[in-house]
């Protein structure tokens, strides 16, 4: 048992306000005519579609294969009909389209082909991971990290910690699952625990929700060795990763690093329940506990498939009048819908329909009196004030020296505020500023380095093209002087290059021969011999006879006799022509 | 006297060749400036500026012989960086050189294309693929927006499109409202 619990820093006492939604037992939610699946689930990583419009697909078969380190599967969450493949918001505060699939559900409900696992007997550990990428198991406290990441860190972790405090206001979901599912979270986490090769688990629960506790209790007793099942002090936000593991073990993760790296890790009750179903089942992770709570009649918790529209989801509830805007997530934390149609993702875990009653509009903002009360609320050891006027002033690397990004965003320092300065929103914009000056940066240096490689290339290409140019002339010239060393001795390269031209084709013409003369019977190469003979004979008579008279210069003279002759018979032969035309 | 004259000259020795040796030995190759001018400007190289590429425009005005106004892509947030790192003064951006405008990525319509190779030529950071008469296309993750292979297109088919928001790009917003007189 543990003998002793630790603290931390900061943290608040909001109203709870939990009771009205924990009364109820979790209900299933009626199946909605139209299911809306994102193929992305948090900003960082999203599955490539695998399923054309019209396809048909059972429950649980995977319609988005994991894509990147960050990437997990995703699966239909009932069976049907695919319609389309589309943009569709997404619940995310920017209310900006991500890509999804629409499915029409056929009401049957068939499960498609379960492949469980046994982590025990599996081979490598890279089936398991891939088991839990393609089962496509995140976080379920909210955050949806892929839990292979998680799990497949080098670093072993000795302390297994299952996150059961649940200590934003409003939200349930968590409670309703530890007791009424503790054996199947216990059974997932042990086999949390042997992937991440911890010696123990820890649970801690925050002590405002005796009935969970009592119920993983009784569930721990029969395991052996038996999670110890740890009551919390509520206090906001002591269901944050960090504080959780700082009261439990005492050990405080410094700034820039991993708890695994001190040998623990830290998962949701939420993950450890979808972990056994993924791992004993072979249930893909497509449904989910959600608290529908605020200003409503029946609030409560139900189980809900991953894509549900939350306009289907609110009748089950009935909002009252008054109900302005609905809120994702927590109070704290949580953030206003951008639309009604955006649907249940792996990470929403609360829906909260608002009114003015309920959480009042905040009151105008105040300048910083530099009190200090947001420095003692903070439970991440910041100095929220000096982030305050560091994001304001968009001094954004005076920010991070003070550790901006060590803020978890509770919203603790707003809270106590007493000039209503709204901090998380100036730590936000900071924060994605910072982000996206990084990926300006990044492409800028890429840019540049692109620019400079083309520079080179130009450069090398030019040299390159000098080089063959040189050396070709080299080459002309040195053929020419060889070639000029010949006959005449000729200077001018251009004419001896015409005199080389001529004598090339002059001995190509040389070397043509009847190509078709080789390579025939003996009988026809006489027959060929014969008919040359014959026909030198025949051009001999004429030709060759002056020339056997032994007078070779006579052959000029003689020919031209001919001319002559046949001049003057021409000249006759005009002259008849006149006389007998007019 | 003679002593003392006599140590200031071996002194004056000493040190200058230790000046003179580490001169040589800590040399520092280029200018420095001109890398931390280039790591601001937002390596568009557009040319917008008057010189072929953003590092040229590092280089002069490292050397005094342009001013650091001269940027659109970088805007008037690349100016303020400018200013405080050379010290002087913050002045807006000169029109004459274009105006800021959002980020965007050059398109071709590849139905148009005739594959004439003029906008690969004419590409800074080689992010359009393509053959002589074959389609074209540009790699929008490289391409820089600099609009340098819009007017070489023969048949007019690149277009520039602003680059949309998306949620791994959405940016939360400034919380501080700015105060407007009622009209």
């Amino acid at each position: 048992m543990i003998a002793k619990l630790f603290g931390f820093h900061g943290g608040i006492k909001p109203d709870t306000h939990k009771d009205e939604s924990a009364r109820e037992p979790i209900r299933r939610a009626p199946l909605p005519a139209r299911l809306i699946v994102p193929l992305r689930h948090n900003t960082r990583a999203i599955a490539r579609c695998i399923v054309e419009p019209g396809q048909k697909v059972l429950k649980g078969q995977r319609i988005g294969e994991a894509e990147g380190v960050l990437g997990t599967a995703v699966h239909a969450p009932t069976s049907g009909t695919v319609v389309e493949v589309t943009h569709h918001v997404m619940p995310h505060p920017s209310g900006l389209p991500t890509g999804c699939v629409v499915i029409e559900p056929d009401g049957e409900d068939r499960w498609g082909e379960r492949v469980p696992l046994d982590p025990a007997t599996c081979s490598t550990r890279q089936t398991v991971l891939g088991h839990l990428r393609d089962m496509g198991i995140v976080g379920m406290g909210g955050a949806a990290f892929p839990s292979h990441i998680k799990v497949g860190t080098e670093k072993r972790a000795g302390t297994l910690i299952l996150n059961g405090a649940e200590c934003e206001p409003w939200i349930t979901s968590d409670d309703r699952l530890m007791r009424e599912r503790a054996p199947a979270i216990l059974r997932g986490a042990e086999i949390l625990r042997e992937l991440v090769g911890a010696t123990r688990i820890l649970v801690g629960i925050e002590d405002n929700k005796p009935e969970a506790i009592a119920a993983m209790r009784e569930a721990a007793s029969a395991l052996d060795p038996a999670p110890e099942i740890v009551p919390v002090p509520t206090l906001y936000p002591a269901g944050g990763e960090r504080q959780l593991i700082r009261v439990l073990t005492g050990i405080e993760v410094p700034h820039g690093k991993l708890a695994t790296e001190f040998g623990v890790q830290c998962f949701n009750v939420g993950t450890a329940e979808a972990v056994h179903r993924a791992f004993d089942l072979g249930e893909p992770l497509i449904a989910r506990v959600v608290t529908l709570t605020g200003n409503v009649e029946r609030p409560g918790n139900w189980e809900v498939l991953i894509g549900t529209p939350v306009e289907d989801l609110l009748p089950l509830v009935d909002p009252r009048p008054g109900t302005d805007r609905y809120l994702l997530g927590g109070p704290m934390m949580g953030f206003a819908m951008p639309d009604l149609s955006v649907p249940v993702v792996k990470g929403t875990n609360c829906i909260i329909a608002a009114s003015p009653e309920l959480f009042p509009p905040p009151p105008p903002e105040q300048p910083c009196i530099r009190c200090g009360a947001c420095a003692e609320a903070c439970p991440a050891d910041l100095q929220p004030f000096e982030l305050y006027w560091f994001s304001r002033a968009r001094n954004f690397g005076k920010a991070q020296e003070y550790h901006l990004f060590d803020c978890i965003e509770c919203g603790c320092c707003a809270y106590v505020c007493p000039s209503n300065i709204p901090l998380v929103d100036y730590y936000r914009f900071a924060k994605s500023e910072i982000w996206a000056r990084e990926r300006e940066q990044n492409a800028a240096d890429q840019a540049r380095e692109r620019f400079e490689f083309r520079n080179y290339r130009i450069e090398r290409e030019k040299a390159e093209k000098a080089a063959r140019l040189a050396a070709k002339a080299a080459e002309t010239k040195a053929k020419l002087a060889e070639g000029a060393a010949a006959p005449k001795a000729d200077d001018d390269p251009k004419k001896a290059l015409v005199a080389a031209a001529l004598a090339r084709a002059q001995a190509q013409k040389a070397a043509v021969e009847p190509k078709n003369t080789d390579n025939l019977p003996p009988a026809v190469q006489a027959e060929i011999a014969e008919i040359e003979q014959r026909r030198k004979q025949a051009t001999g008579q004429t030709d060759d006879a002056p020339a056997a008279d032994g007078t070779a210069a006579t052959g000029d003279e003689a020919r031209k006799a001919r001319i002559a002759v046949a001049l003057e018979r021409a000249a006759g032969r005009r002259g008849e022509r006149e006389q007998e035309e007019p | 006297m003679l002593t003392a004259v006599l140590v200031m000259a071996v002194l004056a020795l000493v040190i200058g060749a230790a000046l003179g040796w580490a001169s040589i030995r800590f040399k520092v190759e280029g200018d420095p400036l001109v890398d931390q001018i280039d790591a601001i400007l937002p390596q568009t190289q557009c040319g917008q500026c008057g010189y072929p590429g953003c590092r040229p425009y590092a280089t002069a005005i490292a050397n005094g012989e342009a001013d650091i106004n001269q940027c659109p892509p970088g805007g008037e947030e690349g100016i303020r960086h400018l200013a405080d790192l050379l010290g002087r003064e913050f002045k807006p951006l000169d029109e004459s050189h274009g105006v800021e405008k959002p980020k965007s990525v050059a398109v071709i319509d590849e139905q148009t294309c005739i594959g004439c190779t003029l906008c690969i030529q004419a590409c800074p950071v080689d992010a359009i693929v393509g053959a002589a008469k074959q389609m074209h296309t540009v790699v929008d993750p490289l391409c820089t927006g600099c609009e340098l292979c819009v007017a070489p297109c023969p048949v007019d088919c690149i277009t520039m499109v602003p680059v949309p928001e998306t949620v791994e790009t959405w940016k939360w917003r400034y919380p501080v409202f700015k105060l407007e007189p009622a009209a």
